[in-house]
């Protein structure tokens, strides 16, 4: 990557907005437009875009394949655990009322969490598929 | 117009750019028909991943294709049928922008009307996705992850961390 300057100092630049943004994306996805699916693809986005400039071997350092097929399951949890959760506290799977002592509240911590999982699992299965594509042999 | 070029490409490459620009010209047309949720999910998955997803395994099948143009008039004749059916039915639509159309009528004036009472959110879209439609949120996010396990399974992705560690 010593030969674009230009691509190299541009995308030190965007990828820390790029990642940030993606944030934004997914916690004020109650807000504006956005939420747990766009924010993943948009976090994705950014790592894919570091993976493009400095290959994959310096990427698979900060977060590797076996990492992002962890999280991608990790997610799916979370979004069970918050269904699961709301049948421990005497509810119906996935009924968010009774997360918290007022409904609507309950129904904030409840969307927060799932759109959290949906977040991950979107982000590291977009990540590990273009991980499995990039490494492939023939 | 973008589409009909598409068609006529017959260079993989080309068509996986001119894929992107479709995409995000969809996306553009779901804001001028105020989708905004979903003009967001178009620009960020049909143009954005998607063309990468297509140029890595472009990369890997390599630029052996074997392309003759050939005419198919069965198949010509089935789409032309295929379309002019579905013209046909567009005839018996509501009028565009009718707010007395079914659509509006069933479970639509519910939501804007209570969701932010019952949810507390003012994106609509999100508390129907979230709340209102969990389960069907979890299935799509089970989709997601089976889409993952097939992907590494294809790819033998699995078998070579194995053999690493």
């Amino acid at each position: 990557m010593k030969k674009n300057p230009i691509l190299r100092e541009t995308s030190h630049v965007l990828i820390p907005v790029i990642l940030l943004f993606a944030l934004y994306v997914q916690f004020h996805g109650d807000y504006g437009p956005g939420g747990g699916f766009q924010a993943g693809v948009i976090f994705a986005s950014g790592i894919i875009l570091y993976v493009l400039l400095h290959g994959i071997k310096k990427t698979e350092k900060i977060i590797s394949l076996q990492t992002t097929k962890l999280l991608a399951a990790l997610g799916l949890l979370i979004y069970c655990a918050v269904g699961v959760a709301g049948m421990l506290l005497g509810g119906l799977f996935l009924e968010y009322n009774v997360l918290a002592a007022d409904p609507v509240a309950g129904q904030h911590w409840g969307i927060l969490f799932i759109e959290l999982g949906v977040g991950i699992t979107v982000a590291s299965v977009i990540l590990a598929v273009f991980y499995a594509f990039a490494k492939f042999e023939k | 117009m973008t589409a009909l070029m598409i068609i006529n490409m017959r260079n993989i490459l080309s068509v996986i750019m001119l894929g992107g620009i479709y995409s995000l010209i969809s996306a553009i047309l779901f804001v001028v028909l105020d989708a905004v949720d979903v003009a967001f999910t178009e620009a960020a998955v049909g143009a954005g991943i998607s063309t990468v997803l297509f140029l890595s395994a472009f990369a890997i099948t390599g630029k052996h294709h074997d392309l003759k143009r050939r005419n198919h008039f069965p198949a010509l004749l089935a789409v032309l049928v295929m379309g002019a059916g579905l013209m046909y039915s567009t005839l018996d639509m509501p009028a565009w922008g009718d707010a007395e159309a079914p659509v509006h009528q069933h479970v639509a004036p519910r939501y804007l009307e209570d969701s932010y009472a019952e949810v507390g959110v003012p994106n609509i879209v999100t508390s129907v996705l979230a709340s209102y439609r969990g389960f069907d949120t979890l299935g799509e996010v089970t989709v997601v992850f089976t889409a993952l396990i097939a992907v590494l399974l294809l790819l033998g992705a699995i078998r070579e961390d194995e053999d690493q560690s």
